[in-house]
């Protein structure tokens, strides 16, 4: 197997100079071809910041300091700006966190799958329509003709998260980074979504990087998973062996907090306090040691 | 046959239909007084009763043909030399569309262009445009016109041309504003990982988000419009001295305001109506254009 993603000792800070705060301390992970990857941590861990990172989606006060990230043997920091932009939702394609807001609310559905099928693969306007309407079969929208002349506001959260997922899909991408994207879905909804995209994985061949805090997520669909706190990794491999097996004390606290259909409520327990102050205390030393390196 | 008359009950009202009923009375109100102003204007030569410039000493400061003293030939009575007061409010329509079609839509241009690359690049850019605009507008705007008016000298050319100046502001700033908050929102972020470069995003984009507010502008702006090129005839530096327009009537008409009122409130009737005309074909036309209806 291949690696389709390398992410290699990545650093991330926030801020300039003193007052900086860094958000990944050396974080590293491989996405093989084909393979699902799961990005667990809680909130802050980092895990969002990585994916951006990937897609050079960074905000504005936020900079690499070090690190590598490679998409298929190329060097994706080294890039220049066009090329890199040239592998932005052909080769590489993001299902975004919140489908209410991450379609153009001006513009029909119809309009900007096909924007998309134009700008990357050069299809005629007619042609682009065709597909966006297969692609969004696909994705098992019933009457894809009509919802491609809908604007986003008058289709279902459900809905636009499908239109996200085909959109996502819709350039055959090696890689496919999925950020959170059941977070903001109603239950019964995200066992649809995750089935579909298992499904266009499969179809379209794609690696996919899915980035989430819900351990059960990971269960079902992910053949490796990492797990991320503090900006750091602090356990990976595959998800039967961390799940089973956890080495780290902190997925063994996370597996203890998740609520599971054969246990008692009561058995859960919060990931002691003590554990993360020690996790925190060891990134900040981590933080200092480099600092003092630096100067 | 059940099934294709439920059908047809079923169907939704068109997106047409339900848009123009979202723009409400002020939409119909508005489009027919500007309707009405435009088709003045175009059709002067052929609905004026008389040449507006011919004077008939003898039936000089005649009032309109239903006061006691009208003549049916002069329906809205005539001026100080005589001339068809009907007639010179007909003519100096065009004037007054003219100016405001052309001086709204320069500046429209100009302003919205510099608002994007102020809005979109920030920095040092932004800065700068954005104290541009703040001194720009700091000055009294009419003062401003006259000046330019004296500069360049007298005639429609310069009237556009100070308006246009001057106005320029009230898009820039506005656009500036809206385009920082649309590149915030999710769907911008979304373009870019889509693979479109700055410029691809503000025109395919943030314009089409900005059309509802542009619009408005717009048409309030053509309202204003009117009123400089009205400040500007009354104050003799506009079109020449024989072309009649609704500020020069009301300059000629204020010497003999107790003797012959109508002469002066007919143009300053006429001046009103296209005004609110314009602003409430704007709100109409906001309402009408946003297919997420954010009132």
């Amino acid at each position: 197997m291949t690696a389709v993603l390398t992410v290699h000792d990545l650093h991330v800070a926030i801020g300039r100079g003193g007052g900086a705060t860094n958000v990944l301390r050396g974080a590293g992970l491989e996405v093989e071809t084909g393979e699902v990857r799961g990005l667990v941590g809680e909130s802050g861990a980092g895990k969002s910041m990585l994916g951006r990172a990937v897609l050079g989606l960074l905000p504005a006060n936020a900079a690499i300091t070090a690190g590598q990230i490679t998409f298929k043997g190329r060097d994706l920091l080294a890039m220049r700006e066009p090329e890199r932009r040239g592998l932005l939702g052909r080769s590489i394609a993001l299902i975004p966190q919140d489908p209410m807001t991450s379609l153009n609310p001006v513009k029909r559905v119809g309009a900007q799958i096909a924007g998309l099928l134009r700008h990357h693969l050069g299809l005629s306007n007619r042609d682009a329509l065709e597909r966006a309407t297969e692609l969004l079969a696909e994705v098992a929208i019933r009457e894809p003709r009509r919802v491609l002349g809908l604007y986003p506001h008058e289709i279902s959260g459900g809905m636009r998260q499908r239109v996200l997922i085909a959109m996502a899909f819709a350039c055959d991408p090696a890689l496919v980074i999925a950020d959170e994207p059941t977070t903001a879905l109603d239950v019964t909804v995200q066992r649809q979504v995750l089935q579909l995209v298992e499904r266009l994985r499969q179809s379209h061949g794609a690696a996919v990087l899915f980035v989430t805090h819900d351990l059960g997520v990971v269960a079902k669909i992910c053949r490796t998973m990492t797990v991320l706190h503090a900006g750091r990794v602090l356990e990976e491999g595959e998800t039967a062996d961390v799940l089973t097996r956890p080495r780290h004390p902190y997925t063994r606290a996370l597996l203890a907090a998740t609520p599971r259909a054969d246990r008692p409520a009561e058995a859960l327990r919060p990931v002691p306090p003590a554990l993360i102050e020690s996790l925190w205390a060891e990134a900040h030393r981590l933080d200092a040691l480099s600092m003092a390196r630096r100067a | 046959m059940a099934d294709i008359a439920l059908d047809s009950a079923l169907t939704p009202p068109s997106r047409w239909t339900a848009a123009l009923r979202r723009g409400g009375s002020r939409l119909w109100v508005g489009a027919a007084l500007v309707g009405l102003l435009l088709l003045v204007a175009l059709l002067a030569p052929l609905i004026a009763p008389h040449d507006p410039l011919e004077q008939d000493l003898m039936s000089a400061q005649l009032p309109p043909a239903w006061a006691s003293g009208g003549e049916p030939a002069y329906v809205l009575g005539t001026d100080s030399l005589g001339r068809c007061v009907l007639s010179r409010l007909i003519y100096s329509a065009r004037t007054a569309v003219a100016v405001a079609l052309i001086a709204a839509t320069l500046a429209a241009m100009i302003g919205i262009t510099l608002g994007l690359i102020a809005g979109s690049f920030g920095g040092w850019v932004d800065q700068l445009t954005s104290r541009l605009i703040d001194v720009w507008m700091a000055f009294p705007p009419v003062l401003l016109s006259i000046v330019l008016a004296a500069l360049i000298g007298a005639g429609l050319t310069s009237v556009i041309v100070a308006i246009v100046v001057v106005d320029w502001t009230r898009f820039a700033r506005v656009v500036r504003a809206e385009t920082m908050v649309q590149l915030k929102r999710d769907y911008a972020a979304a373009a870019r990982v889509l693979g479109l470069g700055r410029a691809d995003i503000l025109r395919l984009e943030i314009l089409p988000n900005l059309v509802p507010l542009v619009v408005t502008l717009l048409a309030v702006e053509m309202g204003i419009a009117i009123l400089v090129e009205v400040i500007l005839s009354f104050v003799g530096i506009s079109v020449a001295g024989d072309t009649p327009t609704w500020g020069g009537m009301i300059a000629e008409g204020r010497q003999i305001v107790y003797q012959a009122p109508w002469i002066m409130a007919l143009p300053i009737g006429c001046i009103i109506a296209s005004v609110i005309g314009f602003n409430l074909l704007g709100d109409g036309l906001r309402l009408l254009l946003d297919p997420v209806q954010r009132r």
